[in-house]
């Protein structure tokens, strides 16, 4: 029987998974995907836990209906910021991106 | 329930999109006048907020809650913008043809204060946060001709939108168990378990991202540099503050202090000493006063964390006093490397050499706003340590507050630094810096506000204890 367990290690997995993209991954927009998995992640938890602790309200489905239409949001402005940083640098590596070092 | 309670919220969010809308169908010259006009609407809705403080409500089962602590905050806020956007009014002219919208969006940005200060619930204080940093993200890349500036926009988005992954991941594990996302109903809902606590570390460090708290400071020196000086300001007073606010909310009502057996109190102390350590340190090699500021303001943040550490009347007292000083002192020095910069088109140190000969008043401003931030009497600094440390020293941190008072004292050599370049320093340039009519209006304010609270800190201060009553 699936139970709460699985679904929150799943989340867990699936954020975990995200967290090391952003790590790792050199390209900006592999980073954006990265740090929308991590969202992701946060989606299936609070779906889940709604579901198996408190089935009466939508407290957590709404939460993450909001999570989503703000993540659209912030990818949004993480595509422009891109494409603006495209026109000065010609690159989209997050390597070439050091002007500011302490 | 009685809607006109969120007057505030509303004028502030009908500002918000009326000059991101009129911006676009006005010429250039009438750009400018918008922004002047959303200054005074703003003045207006601050009038409105002075009068408004003392009322309270609770909104849809408590999700927004209007109370006198979130009422302190947003008047904070209010005069916070205002007097960012009147020292930044010549700077703006960079800007162009895009300077409404850069209003529009710092008022956004004030709403996303606002509702986080205010909010009572996991899903709003999300949702203004986000409001908040997504203006914010916008702001910082907003100087298009500078690298610079996009490069710091990219960095804090992305750093940002993984602090906001932490965090919600954090509030989805405490929802799990205590199945409720309400402030004030996860007090009573709660047992320690090691689920519990990974959910409370991952919110602690969630905040200490927007708080720059060491070691979640990365973002700040690098974004602070790049963005636009005034954005900069903005950045390091107005959500910093709202950050506290909701940091202090969330501790304060859903974890008391003494109630339970999880001491979240140490985990701070731990981060606030830190903070105050690593921050002045590193500030004290800084060869440029914009970057000097950014660590000045972690090792600020730091303080101010200090008085959650204590968690008792004084302490609080303190966060919420340093927060409204900190706007004073901090909006006046960057409004003095604003006028340097504008002028001089770096914000070097060398930038500042003669200062004193050229611009007598400016520099006197700049010493005088540091000397406050690092709590010499009688400026308001001192008198916002004194709440701090007392308060710790009260809560048995001893400890903490000597930390506290030693970096205090080293951060008087790198204030000073500036001080010196500015008093003995020699300038090829001897012409006095030309500053328009609202520039010097938000100086003056800001000196005026420092010293003020310094000399004469009782009103403030019974201003603030009503505000903290809810919570003891």
């Amino acid at each position: 029987m699936i139970g709460l367990t699985h679904y929150l290690l799943l989340g867990t997995v699936v954020f975990c998974i995200g967290l090391f993209g952003v790590l790792s991954k050199r390209n900006a927009i592999a980073v954006l995907m990265s740090v929308e998995l991590m969202l992701n992640a946060v989606n299936i938890n609070f779906v889940a836990i709604n579901k198996f602790i408190t089935p009466n309200d939508v407290t957590g489905q709404l939460f993450s209906i909001f999570v989503i239409v703000v993540a659209a949001a912030e990818v949004a402005v993480g595509l422009a910021l891109i494409i603006s940083i495209y026109r000065h640098r010609k690159s989209v590596d997050l390597n070439d991106f050091n002007l500011l070092k302490w | 329930m009685d809607f006109s309670l969120l007057t505030t919220e509303i004028l502030v969010a009908l500002i918000g999109l009326l000059v991101l809308v009129v911006g676009l169908v006005l010429p250039d010259r009438g750009k400018q006048l918008v922004g002047k006009l959303s200054l005074l609407a703003l003045a207006i809705v601050l009038v409105y907020a002075l009068i408004a403080f003392p009322r309270e409500a609770s909104y849809f089962n408590g999700i927004y809650q209007v109370d006198v602590f979130g009422n302190y905050f947003k008047i904070l806020f209010l005069i916070a913008g205002i007097l960012v956007m009147l020292s930044a009014s010549k700077y703006i002219k960079r800007f162009a043809a895009k300077s409404s919208e850069f209003y529009g969006l710092m008022i956004l940005a004030t709403l996303g204060m606002m509702v986080l200060s205010a909010s009572g619930d996991f899903i709003t204080m999300y949702i203004g946060l986000e409001l908040m940093t997504i203006s914010f993200y916008i702001l910082t890349a907003y100087l298009q001709s500078d690298k610079r500036s996009s490069e710091a926009g990219l960095k804090y988005l992305i750093l940002g939108a993984i602090s906001s992954a932490v965090l919600l991941f954090g509030m989805s594990l405490v929802y799990a168990m205590t199945g409720t996302t309400i402030i004030s109903e996860i007090a009573g809902a709660w047992t320690m378990q090691p689920a519990m606590a990974a959910g409370l570390v991952m919110i602690i460090a969630g905040f200490a991202f927007k708080i720059s708290v060491i070691p979640f400071h990365m973002w700040a020196p690098d974004i602070y540099q790049g963005a636009p000086i005034p954005v900069t300001t903005y950045l390091a007073v107005g959500s910093k503050a709202a950050a506290f606010a909701a940091l202090v909310r969330v501790f304060m009502l859903a974890f008391p202090p003494g109630s339970i057996s999880f001491n979240w109190n140490i985990i701070l102390a731990v981060l606030a000493v830190l903070t105050m350590v690593i921050g002045n340190l590193i500030a004290l090699t800084q060869k440029n006063v914009k970057r000097l500021l950014a660590y000045s303001s972690i090792a600020q943040a730091g303080y101010i964390l200090v008085g959650l550490v204590a968690a008792n009347t004084y302490g609080l007292k303190g966060v919420l006093f340093y927060a409204m000083l900190y706007v004073f002192s901090n909006t006046g020095a960057f409004a003095v490397a604003t006028a340097v910069e504008v002028d001089a088109g770096s914000t070097d140190i060398d930038a500042f050499n003669g200062l004193a000969k050229r611009s007598p008043m400016l520099a006197a401003i700049m010493t005088v706003c540091m000397l406050s931030l690092a709590g010499i009497p009688p400026m308001a600094g001192f008198v916002g340590k004194f709440y701090l440390f007392s308060g710790a020293i009260q809560a048995g941190y001893l400890w903490v507050a000597i930390i506290g008072l030693v970096m205090s004292m080293v951060s008087v050599y790198y204030y000073l630094g500036v001080a010196k370049a500015m008093y003995i320093g020699v300038s090829i340039d001897e012409n006095p810096i030309k500053l328009d009519v609202p520039a010097q209006m938000a100086l003056w304010a800001c000196l005026a506000g420092t010293l003020l609270i310094g000399i004469y800190p009782g009103p403030l201060s019974n201003f603030v204890q009503t505000a903290i009553s809810m919570f003891l």
